[in-house]
């Protein structure tokens, strides 16, 4: 396509092309510290496309169209505004439809002394931003959408994408993150809500190929009184069945990883109602579980 | 024929992966890819299974000798439905 790029994430490679300059532009800033190639021959792991939704669409009230190895049909196209957007979408669904080489669970994780805690939830849950947070106070940000899990050694490996910031968490960010640089274009009332991206700390992005054992399950809830209870393995099992998106392709391997993971972490419900609060919390639970 | 008559058995003893979990056992089914989550006394169940077709009754025998199983034609009725249960999801068969 007229304007791409190859960018790699953990251990993941995309090739990234747009109908457009500027969706690409804005990500060779925003992904300036990670590892970009613009060389033709450059070998990728998946193809991201953003297309004009129709002819003359390129032009016109241009709409992005998401396309590339794996795409769902039904989805509609994006205004070009919201053209970072979509291909960050474009990313993950590649990650969601086509990754095979971990078990790959929708979550998010933060490493400390060696050690991974991973939040698993609902949409709204707090997890992404409970890991933006921690990220910026002692936590090695490992990733707020995806936590890879390694079928054969039962670590976490990173996928320290932007942090994607919705609705409040995008305020509550910038007061944590004293610096503008950081933070991608507000793109007001998109599908999502208003989104804008936050650049993880530099060690996310310098640490990036290094995993390490789970020692903590969270299944975060915002929204609540402060609470805290104890999951068992068989809700644990399930849940985290459910939040995987290559649980069943990836057969027996996953089978035997997920019941590994759920059997030696301890898994814990957490209800929060502030990120002050939930970082007092994660704390105590840390020394309790993990010191 | 009678579901008395069904005889019930299980092809081979590797197509399943068992693991307990907190109580409960997870079954990973080689052939289809599915997990299961069963409490007991599924896994008691399918473990009396074998290769060799028995019906209900002689399987009932069988739990009996290592449970404490209340009342025979009640167990015998729950055992049946458990059976039938596990056929339709590919974890036994009948003949």
């Amino acid at each position: 396509m007229r304007h791409h790029l190859l960018l790699a994430i953990g251990p993941a490679r995309f090739r990234i092309g747009s109908a457009w300059r500027g969706p690409i532009d804005a990500l060779r800033r925003l992904y300036a510290a990670y590892p970009q190639s613009s060389q033709d021959d450059a070998v990728a792991d998946f193809t991201v496309r953003l297309e004009p939704a129709g002819i003359g669409r390129r032009w016109w009230r241009p709409s992005v169209r998401i396309a590339g190895d794996h795409h769902l049909p039904d989805a509609v196209p994006m205004a070009l505004r919201h053209g970072l957007l979509a291909a960050e979408m474009g990313m993950n669904l590649q990650m969601a439809l086509g990754w095979r080489r971990h078990l790959l669970i929708h979550a998010s994780s933060v490493e400390k002394d060696g050690k991974v805690l991973v939040m698993a939830g609902e949409s709204g849950s707090g997890k992404s931003t409970l890991a933006a947070l921690l990220g910026e106070r002692g936590w090695r940000l490992m990733g707020d959408e995806f936590a890879l899990l390694d079928f054969a050694t039962g670590a976490i490996h990173p996928f320290p994408r932007l942090v994607s910031l919705k609705n409040q968490a995008i305020d509550v960010m910038r007061r944590e993150v004293d610096d503008a640089a950081r933070f991608g274009p507000l793109m007001a009332a998109t599908p999502k809500g208003d989104i804008a991206h936050l650049i993880p700390a530099a060690e996310a992005v310098s640490r990036m190929s290094e995993a390490a054992p789970p020692a903590l399950l969270l299944f975060p809830r915002y929204g609540h009184a402060p609470d805290i209870r104890a999951v068992g393995e068989g809700e644990a099992f399930m849940h985290l069945t459910q939040a995987s998106t290559n649980y069943v392709a990836c057969g027996e391997a996953a089978f035997t990883a997920l019941h590994r993971f759920v059997t030696t972490v301890p898994s814990i419900a957490l209800d929060f109602s502030s990120g002050d609060e939930a970082d007092r919390m994660i704390g105590r639970l840390w020394r309790e579980y993990a010191g | 024929m009678t579901q008395a008559e069904r005889l019930y058995y299980r092809d081979d003893p590797d197509e399943m992966l068992l693991r307990p979990l907190d109580g409960l056992t997870l079954i990973y089914h080689r052939p289809s890819g599915i997990t299961h989550i069963v409490d007991s006394p599924v896994p008691e169940i399918l473990a009396a299974l074998s290769h060799e077709p028995l019906p209900a009754r002689l399987l009932l025998e069988s739990l009996s000798a290592d449970y404490d199983l209340e009342g025979e034609g009640e167990a015998l009725d729950n055992l049946a439905a458990h059976l039938e249960e596990l056929c339709a999801l590919g974890l036994a068969r009948a003949r």
